[in-house]
């Protein structure tokens, strides 16, 4: 392990204030959760309103001739179809079709293409593009801004009465605004599951902002333990643990990220072997579990057949606050990915019934209709 | 009730050691979720893994606080495993030993020096 000192985002000393319980995350020191703990933050996120720091994520402008047509040369998104005010889920592709990471590009404006990647990644993320879209593109790092997530099914209700215009904007919607005097890059999406937004803002103005949004009683600030698990209840995978770069788009279930159009051109980075996954089958595929006895299992953890046969490994899982029991996402081989089929997973030797389930674990409550 | 660097504690009830994790730990790990209690008739010494206690973040390790063979565990923490958190030291005990080395419980430390070493934590 390096030995560099951690670095911290805008609302550091918020989270202290609030006795938050710090932890190293992507480099930064984390809220990882606050006084209540990661259950109660995580039910309340799904019955009331959560508040997120996510200001350790990378943001960045990327400006030029046609940013969007540029983009898709390391993407399989369809970009040169993204309307003004929208945004897309994608995925950074290497040569071989790997995810370099999983990211958000959208048009809150008519100037260039707003993305956000993972903390983790972000170094290497912008390296990538700025080698592979060299000439084509300038990458503004939007370093002097936090990210703030209001998650949750009373989050637009907070909003709304601040910010207005933001009822009228559907999942996956993005918007500039000024609200309070303070320039926002709005989008309604978020990494739960439930209804929300995500929230950029100029560095300075972070405190301000959060302050406003606790000082609804719906509100209360949530760390990241309780966001790991409300996304996996929302089957979205988390980058580094169900993603890396020998994870092809196919294998992680993220075929939707590969636009048809993308298909057809074939030219993005690993199009062959997206070509070929999807003609032929995965090696693996990316399943939902349901733990029917025992102890959650959590990352590592190898899945079994019936029979008792290892066939693959648990990528991430833990206990769900909503289901009550243990809930992971895993590779199998696409023979045992069928919904409902019974396998195993292996938790302290112990070989403990489980079930393919379909993601979401928990339904997804995002807003499609203004 | 005698207590380990690792937050377990010892209570002895005739010749036999309740045993449990204290409240500092359970403040610690959060809302318990999952609990595996060991087997009866399972022997271990002090030191050595004996149960398994699991929030929603993780997965933690509790230590036999002294050498024994169970007698009982508290199989009622599988139902209700916020028992730990809710009275970690009292109902929410882990498992009952038959002790194979007294003498180990005078190793251990009394509540006065637990909270001291909780203390420079």
């Amino acid at each position: 392990m390096s030995e560099k000192p951690l670095l911290t985002t805008p609302l550091h000393s918020a989270h202290l204030a609030l006795r938050a319980r710090m932890v190293p995350f992507a480099g930064y020191e984390m809220p990882v959760q606050y006084t209540e703990g990661v259950l109660k933050e995580h039910l309340w996120t799904r019955q009331h309103a959560g508040l997120f720091d996510v200001s350790h994520m990378g943001q960045a402008k990327l400006r030029g001739a046609d940013p969007l047509a540029a983009f898709e040369a390391v993407t399989p998104g369809d970009f040169r179809g993204l309307k003004p005010g929208r945004q897309k889920y994608s995925l950074l592709l290497n040569g071989d079709g790997g995810v370099v990471d999983d990211l958000m590009a959208g048009r809150p404006d008519n100037d260039g293409l707003f993305v956000v990647v993972n903390g983790a990644c972000k170094e290497n993320d912008f390296q990538v593009m700025a080698k592979a879209l060299a000439g084509q593109v300038t990458i503004e790092r939007l370093e002097n801004r936090a990210l703030l997530a209001l998650q949750g099914p009373e989050a637009a209700k907070v909003f709304t009465h601040y910010a207005p215009e933001t009822a009228k904007m559907v999942f996956m919607d993005i918007r500039v605004m000024t609200v309070w005097g303070i320039d926002l890059i709005v989008s309604r999406s978020g990494y739960t599951g439930e209804d929300g937004f995500e929230i950029s803002i100029p560095a300075d103005m972070a405190d301000d902002v959060w302050n406003i949004l606790l000082s609804n009683h719906e509100v209360m600030p949530i760390g990241l333990g309780a966001r790991d698990s409300l996304r996996l209840e929302a089957g979205l995978p988390l980058y580094g643990h169900d993603l890396d770069e020998t994870v092809s788009p196919v294998e992680a279930g993220l075929t939707f990220a590969v636009n048809r159009n993308r298909r057809e051109q074939a030219n993005f980075p690993g199009a062959a072997r997206v070509a070929r996954e999807l003609a032929q089958g995965p090696a693996r595929s990316t399943v939902g579990l349901k733990v029917l006895e025992g102890a959650p299992a959590r990352e590592g953890a190898e899945i079994a057949d019936a029979a008792g046969a290892v066939i693959g490994v648990v990528t991430s899982g833990g206990f769900s606050p909503v289901l009550k029991q243990g809930i992971a996402l895993g590779f199998v081989p696409p023979a045992h990915a069928a919904i409902g089929t019974p396998l195993k997973v292996i938790v302290r030797g112990k070989a403990q019934a489980a079930e393919v389930t379909a993601t979401p674990f928990v339904p997804h409550r995002y807003v499609r209709k203004a | 009730m005698r207590f380990t660097k690792d937050h377990e504690w010892v209570e002895m009830e005739g010749d036999v050691a309740i045993v449990g994790i204290t409240a500092y730990a359970a403040e610690q790990l959060g809302d318990v979720v999952f609990v595996e209690t060991p087997e009866v008739g399972k022997t271990f010494k002090a030191g050595d893994g004996f149960a398994v206690v699991e929030s929603v973040k993780a997965a933690s390790d509790v230590y036999a606080p002294v050498s024994g063979e169970v007698l009982e565990a508290n199989t009622a923490l599988g139902d209700a495993p916020e028992t730990v958190n809710a009275a970690p030291e009292a109902a929410g005990w882990f498992a009952k030993l038959k002790l194979a080395n007294p003498a180990e419980l005078e190793a251990l430390m009394d509540r006065h020096a637990y909270e001291a070493y909780l203390d420079t934590l």
